[in-house]
Formats: structure tokens, sequence, C-alpha cells
């Protein structure tokens, strides 16, 4: 039996096997929530989602709501959406631009830097210092190539720190833009999830669950892909440290060596694609990269890189996770760009053709967490053939569980912290 | 479309467009008794090869550039009828049990061989997540055939769609 007090939640977590209360324990939700969501960087929004100054966005750090915002002084800045008066929420629009938000209770008046601009009938509080009452921002605010993350703890590891390896992912998924940048304006699909974030976090860089889950899409659609999942695939899991995991489907595809075989298509179908490629990193640099293709990778606690897709994982409760998840648009590729969009609105979201399955295990999941035996959960696929890559990163077989490991080794220490 | 002819309450025409009203209405309730049982063969033969079947996300974006929840020409239909009929499309094993109801239905616009109509559609589904109610403002293209009414076009704008939704994954 594990410890009954949750706030020893650490002790519900072994090297290769974790126990099912952290799945559905609230007591357990809510110490993420202080240890994790509310203290560690994570992944807010992208620059290019605010590209004008005084546009704005609502995002979400766990169930709590943040703007970003492009201010008035072309400053990304995090601010909460909460009039420090008397508590009312903000702004109620989704997304705008505007260089003040007057609140509608009392109509105080805030600048889009914090900043408080002034009081409705302002005779009622003479003698008032306004610089006492800004709007409460996210402390940290880091950005790595456009995404955008915070941190609402005043100190701890530096952005560039914790994303350590995975910061070669990133640099991998730009590469595919001929001008090295992301665009995200497709806008979002939300799909509702009754189960907790975590299975969804853990399935991300599970490479064992496609043949099954998603046998009926390969079926259908004549898909290549499933063999990428098979038992004779030469692509890796990986462990980046810090609960960041890949899927590494690289091996595959320079074992294939034909550019954009990544993407079921070829370069005679995107001629502009490949001409703009070619002409930013020449010929034999850009062949590569259409080679290697986009990266599959899980940055903790929320961010999915799905080659194609981006999804953004947020917890609303112990039970219930919103996917967010919108087609990447990379910058100079309008052919490219058009494809992406027709395979993602396919695949993912509520009607997508595996997020819907995908979907449909994790609640699954979530209602098999609560039924009592075995209360331990197994994750020791692959445990004796996983092995350190040339750069010191533990790496495994396609289908082993060495992601699985690796996310909950960080958790732990993240919730002994 | 030369002899277009707009079909509002306001201007009421003859026993014509009545008949065509219980026509247009007789084959909207067809289809939905197609989905709510899962006649899934049945319910693809309604498409028309230039088929557009549009399930929009945060109110009315443009399907090209904007993320759809569902955005399907009939190829895409094809591969959404046939991925149900596996048997492995785990969110449909067991398949969802579900009854709707189609109401409100307005002619719009007739045009050559051409019918826009519209309609409100409350569905409640039962699976293994739960209860959910869906209600959608529904419009349609259909086309006069030999064989009778086509689909199509079909757009269907969950009444939330600018929200978080759970999976959707029965025939809307």
């Amino acid at each position: 039996m594990p410890p009954a007090s949750s706030c020893h939640s650490h002790a519900l977590i072994e090297p290769t096997r974790v126990h099912s209360r952290l799945y559905y324990d609230q007591a357990i939700f809510e110490e993420e929530l202080e240890r994790i969501w509310y203290r560690s960087w994570v992944y807010v929004g992208h620059v290019s989602e605010v590209p004008n100054r005084n546009d704005y966005v609502i995002k979400s750090i766990g169930p709590m709501p943040v703007l970003l915002v492009h201010d008035r002084t072309g400053q990304i800045t995090l601010l909460l959406n909460k009039c420090p008066h008397r508590g009312n929420q903000l702004c109620a629009y989704r997304e705008g631009n505007r260089s003040t938000f007057t609140c509608p209770y009392h109509a105080w008046t805030f600048s889009n830097t914090g900043e408080l601009a002034g009081f409705a009938y302002a005779d009622g509080y003479e003698g008032v210092d306004k610089s006492k009452f800004s709007l409460g921002r996210v402390p940290r605010v880091g950005i790595y190539r456009g995404f955008v993350f915070g941190s609402l703890a005043t100190d701890g590891p530096s952005l560039d720190e914790y994303l350590g390896g995975a910061k070669a992912s990133i640099d991998q998924l730009l590469d595919n833009s001929p001008e090295g940048e992301l665009e995200l304006t497709a806008g979002f699909l939300q799909h509702r999830t009754k189960a907790n974030w975590k299975f969804m976090l853990e399935n991300e860089t599970d490479g064992y669950h496609p043949g099954f889950v998603h046998s009926s899409v390969f079926q259908v659609t004549d898909s290549a892909i499933g063999k990428l999942y098979g038992p004779q695939s030469t692509a890796l899991t990986r462990d980046f440290g810090n609960g960041h995991t890949e899927f590494d489907l690289r091996p595959e595809w320079r074992r294939l060596g034909e550019p954009l075989a990544w993407f079921g298509t070829t370069a005679e179908r995107l001629p502009d694609y490949v001409k703009a490629m070619e002409t930013s990193y020449g010929a034999e640099r850009a062949r590569q990269i259409m080679i290697d293709g986009s990266p599959h990778i899980m940055i903790f606690p929320n961010l999915f890189i799905a080659e194609i897709q981006m999804f953004v994982l947020q917890p609303l409760a112990v039970n219930e996770t919103i996917q967010h998840v919108t087609a990447l648009q990379f910058k100079g590729a309008p052919d490219f760009n058009r494809r992406l969009r027709q395979q993602t609105m396919g695949s993912v979201g509520p009607a997508g053709f595996l997020l819907a399955d995908d979907t449909e295990m994790y609640e699954r999941n979530h209602r098999g967490a609560m039924i009592s035996d075995p209360e331990w959960l197994t994750l020791s696929r692959g445990l004796h053939r996983e092995r350190h890559d040339e750069n010191g990163y533990l790496v495994g077989h396609s289908t082993d569980e060495v992601p699985q490991r690796g996310i909950w080794r960080h958790y732990a220490s993240l919730m002994a912290a | 479309m030369d002899q277009q002819v707009i079909l509002t309450a306001a201007k009421p025409s003859g026993s014509g467009t009545t008949n065509l009203l219980e026509r247009v209405e007789q084959f909207l309730f067809m289809e939905a008794r197609l989905q709510d049982t899962h006649a899934y063969d049945e319910w693809e033969a309604l498409w028309t090869d230039d088929a557009i079947y549009w399930v929009p996300a945060n109110g009315a974006t443009n399907p090209d550039t904007q993320m759809s929840i569902i955005y399907d020409n009939r190829s895409r239909i094809r591969v959404r009828i046939n991925q149900l009929k596996t048997g492995r499309h785990h969110t449909q094993t067991p398949r969802s049990e579900l009854a709707r109801i189609v109401s409100n239905v307005e002619l719009i616009r007739q045009a050559s061989n051409e019918v826009d109509a519209r309609a409100n559609v409350l569905i409640f589904e039962d699976s293994l997540r739960g209860e959910t109610l869906w209600a959608a403002r529904n419009e349609y293209r259909l086309r006069m055939t030999e064989d009778g009414f086509k689909l199509v076009r079909k757009k269907v704008s969950l009444v939330n769609n600018h929200k978080p939704i759970f999976t959707l994954s029965f025939l809307v």
C-alpha cells in the first residue's frame, strides 16, 4: 500500500511503475498546480499570434487564464486577467487589439503594460498611489525562437537551461520554414477530454500504441506510417531530461532518403516549397532538411509538436483536460501550409481520424485508473535495451517506454521539491 | 441559375412550395435516421461527387485558411465512413446511441435543380463517456436528381463551437 497522505505523491512513483492514484486524486492535482503548473516553465503561446503592437490573445497556464500581450512598448508580456480592485474578470474577449483594458465592473482602466491608468470617479481615491494597483503578471517570460513560455516563480532555472536538448528539436522544426519561422495563423481546435492531463503527456511519445489504436486509419488510408511504430522500426524514443521526450523518426526517413517522404508526399508535388527551401538553405542542406522532416517532441508539461501540428495541453480539473491543437504553418511556404492544414484537420480535434481514438483511450484510461486492483501501472517496456546516444540522452526502440520513465522521473523531482 | 426563386416566410408561395418543403423535410428526416442508426453506406450514398461536409470551429471562419472540426470533400467523407466500418475505430466501438430532432426547417433558395435549406438540430448522444447534448444550426444544399435529393453541401454550426467540445465521432 502506498502512504495515505497525498503530500507524498513521489512515493507513488517508482522507476518502472506508477500508482493509479496519481491520475485521479484531487489533492495530488492541487499539488501539481502548485509545484508544476504555477512554478516551472509552461508554454503559453507563440509570438505570431500577436504580430502587431497592442494585439492580445487569451491563453492559459493550467486552469488559469493568461493574457498574452504585445504591449504598446513592443514587449511581449503575460498579464493576469483579474482586476486588482475587486477581482472581476478584466477582459472577456478571446483576442483583439487594444492599448488599454477597462474593467466592466467599476471602470478602472489599465494600460496593456499592466499599470493602472486611472480610477473612475477619482475623487474617492485622493492620495492613493496608483502604482500599487497594477495588474498581476507572470513574473518570468522566456521566448525561444518565437515560443513564449511563462513561469509563475520569480526565480528558478532559465528557460534555456530548462529546454536543454529539446532546443535542438525546435531548431529542427523551424528548419522546415524557408524563413526559419513559424506563423500560427490557422486558429485552434479545442478538444474537451474527460481524463487526467498526464495520460496525454505520456501518450504523445508512446510509440507502442499507434499500431493498435490507429490501425483503422492505417488500413483505410494505405498509410505507411504504421510501420514506423512496428517491431522492425529503426525509429527511436528519447528522454532529453527535464521531462522532455521525443519520438525520433529520422533514422527511418534517412534510410528511405526521399525528400518529403515524412509528409507522405514528394518534391514534385510541392515545387514552390522545394524551390524556396533550396534558395534559403542551398540544395544539399535543403534536401537533408526535407528528408529529416519535422520533429515529434513533447516538451514538459504542455507543448506537443507532432510533425505537422501542435498541441497545447491544458488541465482544467483532475479529470478534465483541454487539448488545444492547430496546424503548423511555416513562414514563406504557402503551398506546404495548405496541405498542413488539410492533413491536420483530418487527423486531429474532436472529429479527427487519429485524435478521436487517442482521446477515447485517455477517457478509458482515466476510468480504469479508478479501479482498485491492480493499483500499480507498469512502464518497464524496453528497460533491458535502453542506452545512451552520442549526446548522452537515454534512447530506446520506437515502441519502448523510455519517454514515460523519463517523464515520471522529472515529475517526481518536481513534486518532491 | 437564372430561374432563381427566393423563398421566405414573408412571401408565401403556392402549393408547389409546400410540396417542396415537405419533400425537403422528408429527406432531412431520412438523413437523420441514417445517422442515428449508423447506416453508413446508405448515408454515404446521399452525397454528390462535388460534396462538401463542413463543421466549422470558432464561429464561422474561412475553412480554406482556418481550422475546422470537419471539412471533408467527397473522398474524405469516404475515408471517414471506411474508418467507421473497420470495427476498430475505438471511439465508435461500441457505437454511440443516438436520437436527434431536426426542426425549424426553412427553404432559403431554389435555383435550377438545387435547393438551399436550414434547420435546427438537437442530438442526444449516449456513449461510454456519458450523455451529451449537441445543438446545431444546419445549412444544406440539396440537388434534385433522378434518384431523389442528394447532399451537395452540409454545414453543421454547433452553437458552442468556439468552446472546447467532446469527441464528435458519430455522424453529425
